[in-house]
């Protein structure tokens, strides 16, 4: 269990990090999530003490961490993949940290070995790839067999199959019992493996709120409907009181209904119908428009406004799926 | 909460994980433990002293040697003070490598990882001091004995007092190790590999240049002080009883204390900064 209060994170004049309070709770994931530069890796170092919070509190376990002698008992970080010194070995890098929390030496290479890094456990951390450098700093963070792990954007730059690798550990380290937060700025990540969601921007808490509850809250679905006889569909379904909306390029959307009353609806008035299509919008719809007031790097130009995102991005989306946000996708 | 209470008593709600690992207390020895794993598995360790015993035997030797070929007349002192030849290249591989025991944490981010696993940022710090300073301490202990033996059975000079192998073997071991600490602690404060190594090496060497071109008479006294107070000169006083160059100054062992004091002042101030600093 995490729990800050308050916390809070000024340099000069700019706030970083304001006031966030919420709890990480044991046995399952926690989702942090925040668009880039919201003070998500600002709170994890301020977390482990390595950054000193303006003010409020954070406690592990109801401890301060640094009244923690052997931390890595209870708590494992992946801050980047690169904090290791890439002159030493992979084992040294974590020999090291084994020996200052007395954590036997035998550890070294069981963490090894379960991030299938026991091939190059000799061999300097600096010629290790991206995805290997990854493993490693999830190997330091099992490296105490800890309660609590967290875990800064752990897939950032990692292939398909080392993201489904980390989606899985995760999962596998929560049904444990295991208290895991992990970072990210990808809405649709999160919605593949978190459960709980903390949403943070410009420093300020967004919303604290189970991954579930944010679905349905945030995901619509509506039925898209396109027609060459568009005048008298637009009739029909008013007469039916259904609203349309239309959303460009001739299509309409209808929210609150389905595809068969919308689909038996036409063939009883003889409509011609080019597309009837169930939709849902993305979560990353809902995470963009929660946070576009507080995204803090906004690009210029016809790349569009954050803020009004269009209605569905062209390209593959899970949430357009109908098997929903349960589905794997890789 | 408002449940009644069970009849049998029931042990406390484990929620979460239970390590199989045992909790034992980790302390001052772990972090040793942990800086000697560091410090032996990189190799600018191996490079820096490796370099330093190289050059102090091969300056130390072919001094003497060429002292000897002279006729061997050393004046009044024993052949012990030409071990000072070999010392000043080795202060500045003593140097590189203080620095690079702390600073090159910064430069990988390393340090991140050092003090998740450590919260105790002293106890980083001591630790690391004392694993460098033995380290350094025992190499340079076992090369200048051995250089001194041999330029004293090379040379034929006054035979040096017992004060004189003290001051000239673990003298300057502990010379050597005190400069290494102060290299360390500019590390800590500076950050920065190529910054604090510079700041380190200026301080060896820039007093004696400058000092070197003080012609006017107005300057004196700042030339005499940079000459007698400069490093080097600090190094050369070690081996002698009396003030190397002028009839005040340090001489013999005060010039190891004038040295701890600075580092002391040194080692202070890093633990001041990083234990307020952010990482």
């Amino acid at each position: 269990m995490i729990e800050l209060e308050g916390l809070t994170k000024r340099y000069g004049t700019k706030t970083a990090v304001d006031h966030l309070s919420f709890q990480v709770r044991p046995g399952m994931i926690t989702g942090f999530l925040g668009p880039n530069g919201a003070g998500k890796s600002t709170t994890m170092r301020m977390m482990l003490d390595l950054d000193n919070p303006t003010s409020g509190t954070v406690r592990i376990d109801g401890r301060h961490y640094r009244e923690l002698d052997e931390p890595l008992k209870y708590i494992g970080a992946l801050l980047d993949a690169k904090a290791m010194h890439g002159g030493r070995s992979a084992y040294n890098n974590l020999l090291c940290l084994a020996q200052s929390n007395r954590i036997p030496e035998r550890r070294v290479g069981e963490v090894l070995d379960l991030v299938g890094l026991t091939a190059v456990a000799r061999k300097k951390s600096k010629g290790f790839s991206l995805g290997m450098g990854q493993r490693l700093g999830i190997a330091s963070a099992l490296l105490g067999d800890p309660e609590i792990l967290m875990f800064d954007e752990p897939v950032n730059g990692l292939d398909p199959e080392g993201i489904h690798w980390i989606r899985n550990l995760m999962k596998a380290l929560a049904s444990e019992g295991r208290t895991i937060f992990v970072s990210s700025h990808l809405m649709s990540e999160m919605a593949l493996t978190a459960d709980h969601l903390i949403v943070i921007g410009q420093g300020k808490l967004l919303a604290d709120t189970s991954m579930a509850d944010f679905i349905r809250q945030n995901s619509r679905s509506f039925v898209r409907l396109r027609s060459p006889q568009r005048e008298r569909l637009l009739d029909v379904l008013h007469e039916n009181g259904f609203v349309a909306v239309e959303s460009g390029n001739g299509t309409l959307e209808i929210d609150g209904t389905t595809t068969e009353a919308l689909g038996e609806l036409a063939a009883a008035h003889q409509l011609v119908l080019h597309e009837l299509s169930a939709q849902q919008a993305s979560l990353e719809e809902a995470f963009m428009q929660m946070t576009a007031g507080a995204v803090e790097y906004h690009a210029h130009g016809g790349a569009g406004d954050p803020g009004a995102p269009p209605a569905a991005p062209p390209g593959p989306q899970w949430g357009a799926r109908a098997g929903g946000p349960t589905t794997e996708e890789l | 909460m408002t449940a009644p209470l069970p009849p049998a008593p029931t042990p406390p709600p484990s929620y979460g994980y239970v390590s199989p690992i045992p909790v034992r207390r980790a302390h001052l020895g772990d972090a040793l433990a942990s800086e000697w794993t560091k410090i032996r598995s990189v190799r600018s360790t191996v490079w820096t002293l490796g370099t330093m015993v190289v050059l102090m035997l091969l300056i130390g030797l072919g001094v003497a040697a060429i002292a000897s070929g002279q006729g061997g007349n050393m004046g009044e002192e024993s052949a012990l003070p030409l071990g000072f030849f070999g010392m000043l290249p080795a202060s500045i591989c003593v140097i590189t490598l203080g620095v690079l025991t702390i600073s090159s944490e910064y430069g990988t981010g390393m340090i991140r990882t050092t003090l998740t696993a450590c919260p105790s940022r002293s106890r980083v710090l001591t630790a690391k001091a004392v694993v460098f300073f033995l380290l350094v301490f025992t190499v340079t202990l076992i090369v200048s004995f051995a250089v001194a033996t041999a330029q004293v059975a090379m040379v034929e000079a006054a035979e040096p007092t017992a004060a004189e192998w003290a001051r000239a073997t673990v003298g300057t071991a502990l010379f050597l190790a005190v400069l290494g600490l102060l290299s360390m602690a500019i590390g800590a404060l500076v950050r920065h590999s190529a910054g604090a190594i510079t700041v380190m090496i200026g301080l060896l060497l820039l007093p004696l240049v400058a000092a070197l071109f003080m012609f006017a008479p107005a300057l004196k006294g700042l030339q005499e002080a940079l000459f007698t107070y400069s490093l080097p000169s600090q190094m050369i006083a070690l081996y002698s009883d009396r003030p190397p160059f002028t009839e005040s100054g340090p001489a013999g062992w005060e010039a190891l204390f004038i040295l701890v004091g600075v580092a002391v002042v040194g080692v202070g101030g890093a633990y001041a900064l990083l234990n307020n600093r952010d990482v």
